[in-house]
């Protein structure tokens, strides 16, 4: 285990996280939006079902992919996660801590990047993501060097560190937003759509990067994407999700094994092939539509 | 490595707002100075009010008293609505840059949040009412009681604390309302300005209007820097506007504070902190 995965939690909170098994535990989760309110009361306002009971078990290590069109209520369960929604039922648990109720132990454990970099556009690099440092109180000094080494790794040259963001393309940006993710050690990476709209290089670069920080430290990575190489890549469990319920989860071979079963024909199915039947529509069709 | 205790380890986190928010003043200097520029010339303005009252009037008065009247209000009404505008902007930054989710995420409590966001308002009130200061002082010829100095100091930082409160109580509309929550503030800010006795004494407030002044911290603090600072002005008892100030203080900031979690409440179950202004 890397000290740098340590220096937010209490003693109390690695032994009791060393001790479990699951990273994450989703119980029964359902999430509705919308519906009759005070304001709305007496029109015909039918409450939208986001989540519809979704339970899954994320095991200490694993990258488990979850994939869906858009709309599918993938990022708004990395937010129920992530402590940014409360579930209208069931429960979240991160290392054995309810995310409601333990928020402030679980907010130390997580982290997420979202497709959208969320950056303060006219603050630097170094500047964004000493604001982080210093929320995650990681010290000073060893940020800065830590925020050199990680934007170094993900391919951003060090004379570009003091600019502002503003001037970085998309893809550079979505690396700093990767970097503030990585800075704070968090023991379980949400990642939501993280190369979406990156240059091929670019999403190369991440991958890795999430593949080095599983194997060197021991962080559990839940992915969400519409990139379904990346997905048959880089996951080692797949769930999809469609209309707010997971559909269908397995390890990528898995999926297409009993796509095979179904299918005899198709001897040599993609990722793709798997989520079109299952979906009966392609993530293509999807894109541009807003979650 | 050593823990940090948890209550040194949010202090330090809430330092994190305060160099955000400095960063960000520095980026955007030149909008800085366009609205400090804005800020003195509309306190010279009221100030310039004061010298013209012999003509408008048409009888010879001394002036020298209704333009010190004039200066301590715009001096204090400067400081409080920095003040006011850098606490309630702060969630307003987060909403434009579509940050708020990753401050909310991090694992500070909104304390430590609105301490930082308030320790950085503190500052940057100070510094911008110093230059409003120095532009009066260059046009007009200020004549306070030197003797009220500290004691006007000392009411205006209690007085803070409760202008704190009202702050953090309204940094909940940008949290809320994306797209005006931010302008929504503004309303508050008149509201204050209208029933405080910035320009002018409580006095001549309908009647009906008066009694909302006593709710006011401006009310106290302009009161109390008055009677120290004007010349012969009869009453300097501190205490009469030290203690409602007090009090208010004590209510307003658990009352923001708790205002401001309920309406993170709401967000997180409505799904309201998802969405950039």
């Amino acid at each position: 285990m890397s000290t740098l995965l340590e220096i937010n939690l209490a003693d109390d909170i690695v032994r009791r996280r060393d001790a479990v098994t699951q990273a994450l535990q989703v119980n029964d989760v359902t999430k509705a939006f919308g519906g009759p309110s005070l304001l709305r009361r007496g029109k015909d306002v039918k409450p939208v079902l986001a989540v519809d009971h979704i339970s899954l078990s994320v095991r200490r290590g694993e990258i488990y992919g979850i994939l869906g069109a858009n709309g599918s209520g993938k990022s708004t369960l990395i937010r129920l996660i992530a402590t940014l929604l409360l579930a209208d039922s069931g429960s979240v648990e991160v290392f054995g801590h309810d995310v409601v109720t333990d928020s402030a132990i679980v907010k130390r454990m997580i982290n997420r990047v979202s497709v959208e970099a969320s950056l303060f556009k006219k603050l630097s690099a170094m500047e964004n993501l000493m604001y982080a440092a210093r929320l995650y109180s990681v010290p000073p000094a060893r940020a800065r060097k830590q925020i050199a080494q990680i934007l170094t790794a993900l391919g951003i040259p060090a004379k570009r560190l003091h600019h502002p963001v503003d001037g970085m393309s998309r893809g550079m940006q979505q690396k700093v937003a990767i970097a503030r993710a990585l800075l704070t050690s968090p023991v379980l990476l949400l990642l939501d759509e993280p190369t979406t709209g990156l240059d091929p290089r670019s999403k190369r670069d991440v991958q890795r990067f999430v593949r080095d920080l599983r194997d060197t430290h021991d962080a559990t990575v839940v992915v969400t994407s519409h990139d379904m190489e990346e997905a048959d890549a880089l996951c080692d469990r797949i769930a999809i999700v469609d209309n707010g319920r997971i559909v269908v989860e397995g390890t990528s071979a898995e999926l297409k094994e009993e796509h095979i079963r179904r299918h005899p024909m198709d001897t040599n199915p993609s990722l793709e092939d798997v989520f079109m039947e299952i979906t009966g529509r392609s993530l293509e069709d999807d894109i541009g539509e807003g979650e | 490595m050593a823990i940090a205790t948890p209550v040194w380890r949010e202090v330090r986190a809430s330092y994190a707002l305060v160099e955000r928010n400095i960063n960000l003043s520095k980026r955007y200097w030149g909008w800085e100075l366009a609205f400090l520029a804005y800020t003195i010339a509309q306190s010279l303005a009221i100030v310039l009010t004061a010298n013209g009252v012999p003509s408008v009037s048409g009888q010879s008065i001394n002036t020298s008293r209704v333009v010190l009247y004039l200066a301590i209000g715009t001096l204090t009404w400067s400081y409080m609505a920095s003040l006011f505008s850098a606490i309630a902007e702060s969630v307003q930054w987060e909403r434009w840059e579509g940050t708020i989710e990753y401050t909310m995420m991090a694992p500070i409590s909104r304390l430590t949040y609105m301490l930082g966001s308030c320790l950085f308002g503190v500052i940057y009130g100070l510094a911008r009412t110093a230059f409003v200061l120095l532009a009066l002082m260059l046009m007009f010829h200020l004549q306070v009681d030197t003797a009220g100095l500290w004691p006007a100091l000392v009411i205006v930082a209690v007085g803070s604390v409760s202008f704190v409160g009202i702050g953090i109580m309204a940094a909940t509309l940008p949290l809320l309302f994306t797209e005006k929550g931010a302008q929504m503030t503004f309303v508050i800010e008149a509201l204050l300005l209208l029933i405080s006795g910035v320009y002018y004494p409580i006095s001549v407030l309908p009647f009906w209007m008066q009694p909302a002044s006593h709710i006011s911290p401006a009310t106290y603090i302009l009161t109390g820097i008055r009677d120290q600072l004007l010349p012969h002005s009869g009453s300097v008892d501190l205490a009469a506007n030290l203690v409602p100030l007090a009090v208010i203080g004590l209510v307003t900031v658990p009352l923001g504070i708790w205002i401001f979690g309920r309406a993170e409440h709401f967000a997180k179950r409505t799904g309201r902190l998802k969405r950039s202004g």
